[in-house]
Formats: C-alpha cells, sequence, structure tokens
C-alpha cells in the first residue's frame, strides 16, 4: 500500500469520522509525523485530503427524516436512528460508515417467514437488473432484451 | 411475586453446570417494530402501545407459558439493580422511566426486555459454551415473535436498529470468560488488541464501561451486517476456543514459573473469605477469581465452582440488600457481605496440592 502523499510504503493506516462519514488514508511514516498525525488532536483528515487530490467532501446541509424528525444533527451526536424511514433518509451518509463498521454492507442471516417471497422477489429483480447491465456492457442485445422482457413480467406479476 | 420470583433463583435445586474458564454463553437479538419509531424518538403512548403489543404476542406463546412479565416502572430501584446483577437487563433499561418492561421465561434462561434501546432485545442464556443450543432457543422465540408482529426490515439492510452497529442480523453473540493466567501473566491486553482486528469485543462483567474485576471479560462479536448468524457465532467460537487455550497455557506457564507464588495467593485468597468481616465487592470478586482459579487446578473440589458463580452475583451491591430485605449503607453492606462469604467458605478444607496440575 502506498502513501497518499508520496511513493513510500505507507505504515500508518488512519480512519476518521467526520460530518458523519468514515474516511480511511494510508500514510508513510515522514509524511504522517509532518501532518501531525502522532498528534490527534491537531489532526483533520479533511485537511490532509483538501491538500491532496480533492477527494469529495461530505454532503453538507441539514438532512431530516419527516417521519421521526429525527435531524443529521442528532444521528452525529446520539449515533442512533429514529425509525425505519430515517434508513432511507440518511442511507447515503450511512452507506460509508456501513462499510467500516461491519463485515459486509448487505444482509446475509436471516430472512423473517412472512417477507420470504417478498425478499426473493427483489433478489430476483437485483439480478436480472445486473445481468442486463452486463449485457449492455457487452453490447449483447439479443440477451439484453431478453432480460429486459423477464424484468418486466416479474415486475407485472408482482403487480396483480 | 416479584420477590418470589427473585428467591427462587437462589433456592433453585437445579444446579446449573459450571465448566472452567467460560461461565456463560449469551446470544441478544434486537428487532423493532414495523409501525413505531423506535423507543429513542417514540413518544409515551407509542412506547405503551409496542409494550402491551408485545407481551400480548408472548404471553400467547406456549415457548413462554409460565413466564413472567413485568413493567420496569413497578419495579424499585433495588428489584431493577438486582435483576442487572443477575445480568437478565442492561443497566439501560434499569433507567428508562416509561412504558418498558420485561418478560422472562419460568427458567430464568430466556428474557425478552421491551423498549430498551430497540422494541425488542431477546436474550439467551445459558452456564458454559453452548452457542448451538442458546442460538437454537433465541431463533425459535424471534420466530414465533416474528409470526404475530411485523418486524422492521429491510431487504438490503437486514433488521433494522435503532444504533446501526446492530444492523442487519440484530446478533450479539457473548460469552462471560474467567481469564486470570491472562490477566496475571500481562497478557491480556494483548488478547483484546488481537480479537478486535477479528471484530470481537472485549468488555468488562457488566458490559460498556464496567472494570473486569475478577478477571471476568464479556467477549462478544461487534459486527452484525454482511454474514449470516452461523458464520457470525462460528468465528467468535472459534476466537473464544482459540482464547480457552490460550488461557490455559497461561494458568500453566504461571504455576511452573512460580507455582509457589501462585499457591501462596490462591491460600491467602481462601483465608481472607473464610475470616473477613468487612470487604468491599471489588476485593472479594478478586478473592472469588482465585479460588475459582483453586478449583479448575483441581486444589479445591467441583462444587466450590458453582459456589463462586454464584458468590459472584451474591456479593454484588443489590443482592447483598436484597438478602438483608432492606436498603443498606454501603458500610453496613461491606460486613454483610463478608458474613456471607465467612459463612459459605467458613468449613473449605485444605487446598490439595498433590492434585494441582
Amino acid at each position: 500500500m502506498k502513501c497518499h502523499h508520496c511513493d513510500k510504503q505507507a505504515t500508518v493506516h488512519l480512519t476518521q469520522i467526520l460530518n458523519g462519514q468514515m474516511h480511511k488514508m494510508d500514510l508513510c511514516e515522514s509524511c504522517a509525523q509532518a501532518n501531525g498525525v502522532t498528534n490527534p488532536e491537531n489532526l483533520s483528515i479533511g485537511t490532509l485530503m483538501d491538500s491532496t487530490k480533492g477527494e469529495t467532501k461530505p454532503p453538507s446541509g441539514s438532512m431530516v427524516c419527516e417521519s421521526c424528525g429525527t435531524t443529521h444533527q442528532d444521528f452525529k451526536k446520539g449515533g442512533r436512528l429514529g425509525c425505519e424511514a430515517c434508513y432511507h433518509v440518511f442511507r447515503p451518509i450511512l452507506d460509508p460508515l456501513l462499510e467500516g463498521m461491519h463485515a459486509g454492507t448487505h444482509h446475509l442471516g436471516k430472512i423473517p417467514s412472512g417477507l420470504e417471497s417478498r425478499v426473493q422477489f427483489s433478489q430476483s429483480v437485483d439480478d436480472l437488473k445486473k445481468q442486463l447491465l452486463n449485457a449492455i456492457e457487452n453490447e449483447d442485445f439479443e440477451k439484453a432484451a431478453e432480460l429486459r422482457d423477464q424484468l418486466k413480467a416479474l415486475e407485472n406479476e408482482a403487480q396483480v | 411475586m416479584f420477590h418470589d420470583l427473585l428467591n427462587k433463583f437462589g433456592s433453585s435445586k437445579k444446579k446449573p453446570k459450571s465448566i472452567p474458564v467460560t461461565l456463560s454463553t449469551r446470544i441478544r437479538l434486537a428487532r423493532n417494530l414495523r409501525e413505531f419509531p423506535f423507543p429513542g424518538k417514540a413518544e409515551d403512548g407509542q412506547r405503551r402501545a409496542v409494550l402491551s403489543k408485545c407481551m400480548d404476542a408472548m404471553t400467547e406463546m406456549d415457548s413462554l407459558k409460565e413466564s413472567t412479565s413485568l413493567e420496569v416502572d413497578d419495579l424499585s430501584e433495588l428489584d431493577r439493580q438486582i435483576l442487572v446483577e443477575k445480568h437478565l437487563i442492561s443497566p439501560e433499561l434499569s433507567q428508562v422511566e416509561e412504558g418498558s418492561g420485561i418478560v422472562l421465561s419460568s427458567d430464568r434462561n430466556c428474557c425478552v426486555m421491551i423498549n430498551e434501546e430497540d422494541h425488542l432485545r431477546i436474550q439467551v442464556l445459558q452456564p458454559g459454551l453452548e452457542f448451538e443450543k442458546v442460538w437454537k432457543r433465541a431463533d425459535e422465540l424471534d420466530s414465533k415473535i416474528e409470526s404475530i408482529v411485523n418486524y422492521a426490515y429491510d431487504c438490503e439492510l437486514g433488521f433494522l436498529t435503532a444504533c446501526p452497529t446492530n444492523l442487519g442480523t440484530g446478533l450479539r453473540a457473548s460469552a462471560m470468560m474467567h481469564l486470570p493466567g491472562l490477566v496475571m501473566s500481562k497478557n491480556m491486553d494483548k488478547v483484546i488488541n488481537a480479537v478486535n482486528q477479528l471484530g470481537i469485543a472485549v468488555r468488562g462483567l457488566f458490559g460498556e464501561g464496567s472494570d473486569a474485576s475478577g478477571s471476568i471479560f464479556q467477549i462478544s462479536n461487534q459486527q452484525t451486517l454482511g454474514e449470516s448468524e452461523a458464520a457470525i457465532i462460528d468465528r467468535l467460537n472459534e476466537t473464544l476456543k482459540n482464547i480457552v487455550r490460550q488461557e490455559n497455557f497461561a494458568r500453566d506457564k504461571l504455576m511452573q514459573d512460580d507455582g509457589l507464588r501462585l499457591v501462596d495467593k490462591i491460600s491467602r485468597a481462601v483465608g481472607i473469605l473464610k475470616s473477613c468481616h468487612l470487604i468491599q465487592s471489588s476485593e472479594a470478586m478478586d478473592l472469588l477469581s482465585l479460588v475459582r482459579l483453586a478449583t479448575d487446578f483441581n486444589m479445591l473440589p467441583e462444587r466450590f465452582r458453582s459456589l463462586t458463580d454464584r458468590m459472584f452475583i451474591e456479593i454484588q451491591p443489590g443482592h447483598v440488600q436484597f438478602s438483608a430485605g432492606k436498603p443498606v449503607e454501603p458500610s453496613d453492606r461491606d460486613r454483610l457481605r463478608a458474613e456471607l462469604l465467612r459463612k459459605e467458605f467458613g468449613r473449605s478444607p485444605q487446598l490439595n496440592l498433590e492434585g494441582a496440575s
């Protein structure tokens, strides 16, 4: 792994949560020292990133869950969401957090029995969509048309 | 009625099996109901509605026949403290003001908390290292509840929880481990660092922020999303087995390198337990820890292991006051605690140093 600033081997691996977004950075010993990584009080990964490759900044503005009133600030402060709908509202800031927090970002565990069919349906739709994108990328339009029809049929079925 | 229930704990005829190193196994599942905001954002009326909905659902279930349902509001401060000391409810739930409750199975191995951080925290615990059994029971209980209420669930994110750290499976599997060998040989920090790398957390006896008195640690998975329940439990189980090996190795080494010092320490511990007149819970925990270690070394008969496990709980401040039948000042608690320990350990035999491995 190479240093974010120079091409030396990175030995310092930094993780910081800023505005609810997790940032990771790899630095070599000397760049880490130069940027004050040894003194966490002075450190901001934001400035580290700004001074280099101009990575994306965390989304600003105040998101609010209309269903329960939880704000982006509330979540940042307490680390808790307020209701099911929050997971949709805060999804953009949640996704990078989940990546750092868990082994993966997709649930691979138990499915409530009442939901099994619903889940299977959405998994097959997801699957078909992926295959469709693949087919288009590979310019296999015959296959793409086939997949599009399958997808349509599945969605019609669900509406009935 | 609640006090009858607590008394039953103490006088339970069926002695739980007690084994070296692993005190108990626990599984906790976090679940929320679809139609309501999570407890932290719910209004009193909504919390009440969730409480009665969940309690109704559970009292109907065969597997919770003869269970006890309690509202936290109805419990005195001392009653709550006792439930925390028995590890049946979390310190957080004991602080909740309104609309929270617990459902406790008749064998006390199953305790569902309602309106803690999530609407439901389904917990199953058992002495020893028994993940298979404990998971099976938690899973069945969860499925039954789910057949009656609608859970908040997302195809991609799994079971939705108030804190994203519990998202997905909502599963926290943990074991209470007695690790005096690793503590005495000063290897515990290394172990904590190593298991942290594997996404496994180490906490003190009473969870988050508590100290490791008595060399007892709660070791659990940190990650809940992106893996199946079986994979999470397997990984934790493998890690725990490894820790047991390390602990046994550390114990053997302590005995080999400086056995006399260890024997001296244990003998002194038994001596103090036999003859103290004032003792604080932290000191008592450390002495009991040495007695449990002595039992594992075959220096004391097997029954001393289950006795120490019982004492680990009964010397806690809430339990000492409960036995006294009234709230007691800390200084007087130290006297009552010493009395209890003298009574229980007064007739302990000489250490068997022949059998010591």
